[in-house]
C-alpha cells in the first residue's frame, strides 16, 4: 500500500519508506524525516525574489534580506525535483516537518484500499440560487 | 493572588468557613477584570438542564432544519442591514458578524458572510454578562436591555470591534441572545483608526468598553452615548453604528419571536443546542479521517511595527484519533511595550477562520466548528498575552498564526481522500493598505483605512494559480468598495491603484496570486496623514508549499519634497505609474526618495507627497520547473513578471519579440537545471553539519525558541531568554533612542561631542 503524502512524496506502508512520486526513488525510512534523504541547497533569496528597487540606492527593495532569511531548497537526489522549500533564519535547524504515525496510518488505509490518484477536492462552482 | 507565608500548623477551614470566605471575596471584589475562566475557553458550555429538557420534548430533525434555516436567514438579514446602513468602512467590506447565541452564551448560528473569525470569540462578552451582571442588583439583564462591548481582553478580536448584545426573553425567561459586531475602526487611541502601532500599554489603546448596559427599553441611553462620542474621533459614526447594530439585533429578534410564536421555545432552544452539538460531532468525525501525524512549521514576523527584529511564530500541529492539537509553544515571548501581542482568543478566532473558509466551508457558521480543536500556548507569549500587555496590533500575530496553521493543515489534507476544498498554499496574510486620519476637506475629523486591504493575493492550489488581489485572509468574501466614492469623503487620491506590481512574485508549478500597487497623495487638507501596519519588508511572512516559493518582501516607499498635483498639472510627462520607475528613475528634481519597513506610525503628509506600497502575493505551489511554459508567458503578457526574471527562474525559452515558446529549448534548459540542482545540492547529513547553529545569529534581535527546544525562549539575543512557563518583562527601547545612541557613539568616535556634559 502506497499513500501519496505530498505533491512529490509518498509512503510505502509495507516497506515504511518515503518515495519520490516523480521518479520512484526510495528516499529513506518513513520513521525519520524525508528531508534526511534529500539534497539541500542554501538559496540566496535575492535570486528568487529579485529587487524591484535599486539595491544601490535603497535599504528595502522588495527583496528579502539575505542576512535575515535564506531559502532551503530540498531536491530529490535522483531526479532533482524540488520537493519542498523552507524559508529559514540563518542557522536554524531544518524542521522535521512531517512525522506520521505509521501503524495508525496503516490501519486507516487498510480500510480504504489503494487509490489510483490522490483526491483533488471539489471545484468551486457558482451558486445557482434557490429554485423549485 | 500573592502567596502569603502561613504558619505550618494552619487550621484547615471547614466547608462552611470556605463558603463564607468565598462569599466574602465575591462580595468585596474590587474590580471585575477580564476573566481567564471565560477567556481561555473556546469550547461549548455544557448542555443545560433547560436544553436537555427541550431536546427531550423536541428533537425532530426536519423541524430543527427548518428553524435553523429561518434563524440563519434572520442573521443574514441583520448582516445585510449592518453592511448597507453601517457608516464604518468595516461594515461596507463585511467586517461584521450577526448571530444568535444560546442562553449560556454560545454562538449557535451566525451570518454566513463577512469575518468568520468572529465565530470563535464574540461569545466571551456574553458569558461575562451572564456571570457578572445577570444577578447583580445594580445591573441586571431585562427585556429591552442592550449591552455594548469593545475591549478585546473581554472578547472580540481587537478594540476596533464593537458589539451590541441583546437578551431575548420568552414568558419572562431568557431563551437566547442576539448580537451584532462590526469593525468600527476609530476608538480614540493614540493614533487614528483604532489599531495604534505606537501603543506601549493598554492605556494607549483608546476606548476600553468591558460589556456594559447602554440600551434600556430598546433605546440607546443618551448620556452614555455622549460619553462614548466624546471618547472617539468620529462621534457621528459612533452614534450611527450603535443604532445600526441595535436595529439589526431587533430584526433578528423579530425572526426569533416569530419562530417562538409558530414553534414554541422548546423548538428554538433545541435547534440552537443541537446545531452546535451536531457540528462539533461532525468536526471530530472529519478530523478522524486525517492521517495521524505531527507537522511542524514556523512563520516569522520581521518587526514589532516599531523596529525590525525576528519574531518567531512556532507551530506544531498534531492529529491523533479525533483530536487536533495546535501547539504554539516556543513562539516569541510577549512584548511588554509593543502592541503585536494577541490574547489567545484572537488566535483561536483566526484558526476558526481557517477551517470555516479554507477547509470546511460547508459547515454551519458558529462557534461549534472550532470548539473541539485544542490550542496550546505559552503564558505571556505573543500568542497568549497577559492583560497588561498592549494588543492593538494583534493582527500581526493572529495572521502569522493563521498562516502557520494553514501551512500545517495542507500537509494533513493532501493524503486525506475526504476533502471539502482543494489543498491550498498560504494566502498572503498581511493588510498591506493605508490607514488614514485627520481633518477632511469637509472639516470632519475622520480615522479609518483604505478597503484595498481586501485584495491580497491568494495562495496557489493543487491544480491552479492563486487569484490576484482576491481577499484578505480574515474576510474571504469581502468587497473592495468604490475608491471614487471614498474620495468624496477623504482628502486624498489613489493616484495609482489596481495595477499589478510586476516581479513581486511567488513562483511555483502554480504561482501565487499577486497584489496591486497603491500610491496615495493628500490633496485638500493640511491635517491629514497615513500609517501602515504590516510585517514582511525583510522576511516573507509565510512559507511556500510542496516546493513552491513564498512571496517576496514589501516595503513602504515615500517621495517627499514634491507636490505631485503640480507636476501633473504642469509637467505630467514626468509622472510614472509604477513604484519601480518612480523610485529608480527619480523624475522629480529636489524630492527625497526613501524606503521603510511597513510599520509606519501615523505620519502627517503634505499635499502632493507620495506614499507607495503594494499588496502581497499568495504562496506558490509545487516545483517551478513543472510550470506550464504557456502560463509563464501569460504572466509576462499580463505584466506580472518581467521577461528576464521569467526566463531565469522558470527556465522557459521564448522569442523576446513575439514571446513564442521554444518548447525544445525549454525542456533542455529545465533538464539542465535539474542536473544543476543535483550538482549543487548537499546531502542532508552533510549540510546540517555546517548550517545548523546552536543559538540564534548574533546579528539579529531574535525572539522565540531556536530549533526544537521550545522551553527556551530567546528575548533579543543568545544571552537573554526565559523559560516558556515563567514570564519575564520584555521591554523594547524606543527606536529613536537607539538611533540617537548610534549617532552619539559615532560623534564620540570622531571626538565631535564638543565637550558636551553627560
Amino acid at each position: 500500500m502506497k499513500v501519496p503524502m505530498t505533491e512529490y512524496l509518498r509512503i510505502d506502508l509495507d516497506s515504511e519508506k518515503w518515495e519520490c512520486r516523480v521518479c520512484d526513488h526510495e528516499i529513506g525510512p518513513a520513521t525519520k524525516g524525508y528531508k534526511e534523504g534529500m539534497l539541500v541547497h542554501d538559496r540566496d533569496p535575492r535570486e528568487i525574489h529579485p529587487p524591484i528597487l535599486d539595491p544601490d540606492k535603497y535599504r528595502y527593495t522588495f527583496c528579502p534580506d539575505p542576512e535575515w532569511v535564506r531559502i532551503l531548497e530540498y531536491y530529490c537526489p535522483h531526479c532533482g525535483t524540488m520537493v519542498e522549500t523552507e524559508y529559514a533564519i540563518p542557522g536554524h535547524p531544518p524542521l522535521h516537518d512531517m512525522q506520521p504515525d505509521l501503524p495508525v496510518l496503516r490501519a486507516q488505509w487498510a480500510g480504504r484500499g489503494q487509490l489510483a490518484e490522490p483526491v483533488v477536492g471539489p471545484e468551486v462552482l457558482a451558486d445557482q440560487g434557490h429554485s423549485h | 493572588m500573592n502567596k502569603i507565608a502561613t504558619p505550618a500548623k494552619t487550621k484547615t477551614p471547614s466547608s462552611e468557613e470556605l463558603a463564607l470566605i468565598e462569599k466574602f471575596l465575591n462580595d468585596t471584589t474590587l474590580f471585575l477584570g477580564p476573566d481567564p475562566e471565560i477567556m481561555q475557553n473556546h469550547d461549548l458550555m455544557p448542555r443545560s438542564a433547560v436544553e436537555d429538557e427541550a431536546i427531550g420534548r423536541m428533537s425532530d430533525a426536519h423541524t430543527i432544519a427548518k428553524i435553523r434555516d429561518r434563524i440563519q436567514a434572520g442573521c443574514d438579514e441583520g448582516y445585510e442591514m449592518v453592511e448597507q446602513m453601517g457608516a464604518a468602512p468595516g461594515a461596507k467590506w463585511g467586517d461584521v458578524i450577526t448571530g444568535v447565541y444560546s442562553a449560556s452564551g454560545d454562538l449557535a448560528i451566525a451570518s454566513a458572510g463577512g469575518v468568520l473569525l468572529f465565530s470563535a470569540l464574540v461569545h466571551h462578552p456574553i458569558k461575562f454578562i451572564i456571570k457578572n451582571w445577570l444577578n447583580d442588583p445594580t445591573v441586571g439583564v431585562r427585556e429591552g436591555d442592550g449591552f455594548i462591548h469593545n475591549d478585546s481582553r473581554y472578547g472580540n478580536v481587537h478594540n476596533t470591534d464593537q458589539s451590541m448584545i441583546l437578551p431575548i426573553f420568552h414568558d419572562g425567561k431568557l431563551v437566547c441572545w442576539v448580537a451584532s459586531t462590526v469593525h468600527e475602526g476609530e476608538n480614540g487611541a493614540i493614533e487614528p483608526g483604532g489599531m495604534p502601532s505606537m501603543a506601549e500599554s493598554p492605556s494607549d489603546e483608546g476606548l476600553k468598553m468591558c460589556p456594559f448596559k447602554v440600551v434600556e427599553n430598546y433605546e440607546i441611553k443618551r448620556d452614555l452615548l455622549t460619553f462614548l462620542q466624546n471618547s472617539v474621533r468620529e462621534p457621528k459614526l459612533q452614534y450611527e453604528d450603535m443604532k445600526v447594530k441595535l436595529y439589526a439585533c431587533l430584526r433578528i429578534k423579530q425572526r426569533i419571536v416569530e419562530t417562538l410564536g409558530t414553534d414554541g421555545p422548546d423548538a428554538l432552544v433545541s435547534t440552537l443546542r443541537l446545531t452546535m452539538e451536531n457540528v462539533r460531532t461532525e468536526v471530530k468525525r472529519r478530523v478522524s479521517e486525517w492521517p495521524d501525524m505531527t507537522v511542524r512549521t514556523y512563520v516569522i514576523q520581521d518587526s514589532t511595527l516599531r523596529e525590525n527584529c525576528v519574531v518567531k511564530v512556532n507551530c506544531k500541529l498534531t492529529k491523533t484519533g479525533d483530536r487536533l492539537i495546535f501547539d504554539f509553544r516556543g513562539s516569541a515571548p510577549e512584548f511588554t511595550n509593543r502592541p503585536t501581542n494577541t490574547i489567545v482568543a484572537g488566535l483561536k478566532g483566526m484558526l476558526s477562520q481557517l477551517f470555516l473558509c479554507y477547509v470546511w466551508p460547508d459547515l454551519p457558521r458558529g462557534q461549534a466548528a472550532f470548539a473541539p480543536i485544542e490550542v496550546i500556548t505559552d503564558p505571556h507569549s505573543i500568542m497568549n498575552c497577559s492583560y497588561d500587555a498592549p494588543n492593538s496590533q494583534s493582527l500581526m500575530s493572529i495572521f502569522t498564526g493563521f498562516t502557520a496553521g494553514q501551512h500545517a493543515v495542507a500537509k494533513f489534507l493532501y493524503s486525506c481522500p475526504e476533502k471539502y476544498t482543494k489543498v491550498h498554499a498560504p494566502t498572503f496574510n498581511m493588510i498591506n493598505t493605508f490607514i488614514w486620519g485627520g481633518v477632511s476637506q469637509h472639516g470632519e475629523t475622520l480615522g479609518n483605512l483604505c478597503a484595498d486591504l481586501n485584495g491580497m493575493g491568494a495562495g496557489a492550489t493543487v491544480d491552479r494559480d492563486g487569484e490576484h488581489a482576491l481577499a484578505p485572509i480574515f474576510a474571504t468574501m469581502a468587497d473592495i468598495g468604490e475608491q471614487e466614492l471614498n474620495e468624496e469623503d477623504v482628502p486624498f487620491l489613489q493616484l495609482v491603484s489596481k495595477k499589478m506590481t510586476r516581479d513581486a512574485i511567488a513562483p511555483g508549478k502554480y504561482r501565487g496570486g499577486q497584489g496591486y500597487t497603491m500610491m496615495v497623495a493628500t490633496k485638500d487638507s493640511d491635517q491629514w496623514g497615513f500609517m501602515t501596519t504590516c510585517q514582511g519588508a525583510k522576511i516573507p511572512p509565510m512559507q511556500g508549499l510542496f516546493g513552491g516559493y513564498a512571496c517576496g518582501t514589501y516595503p513602504l516607499a515615500k517621495i517627499r519634497g514634491v507636490d505631485v498635483y503640480d507636476v501633473l498639472l504642469e509637467t505630467p510627462e514626468k509622472f510614472r505609474h509604477s513604484i519601480e520607475e518612480l523610485m529608480n528613475e527619480r523624475p522629480f528634481e529636489g524630492a527625497s526618495y526613501t524606503t521603510h519597513h511597513m510599520g509606519m506610525g501615523f505620519e502627517i503628509s503634505k499635499r502632493g507627497e507620495l506614499f507607495m506600497i503594494s499588496q502581497g502575493a499568495g504562496a506558490g505551489y509545487g516545483d517551478l520547473l513543472e510550470r506550464d511554459p504557456a502560463g509563464v508567458v501569460r504572466d509576462i503578457e499580463e505584466g506580472l513578471i518581467s521577461p528576464g526574471v521569467a526566463e531565469r527562474l522558470y527556465k522557459v525559452k521564448f522569442d523576446p519579440a513575439t514571446l513564442a515558446i521554444d518548447h525544445q529549448a525549454t525542456a533542455t534548459a529545465r533538464d539542465a537545471e535539474r542536473k544543476a540542482r543535483l550538482a549543487r545540492g548537499v546531502p542532508y547529513a552533510e549540510f546540517v553539519k555546517t548550517w545548523n547553529k546552536p543559538t540564534p545569529p548574533a546579528h539579529l534581535q531574535y525572539f522565540g525558541c531556536w530549533g526544537e527546544d521550545i522551553d527556551k525562549l530567546y528575548m533579543g539575543s543568545a544571552e537573554r531568554f526565559r523559560t516558556g512557563s515563567e514570564p519575564k518583562p520584555n521591554y523594547m527601547p524606543n527606536p529613536k533612542d537607539v538611533r540617537i545612541a548610534e549617532l552619539e557613539a559615532r560623534l564620540a568616535a570622531l571626538d565631535a561631542l564638543g565637550g558636551e556634559k553627560q
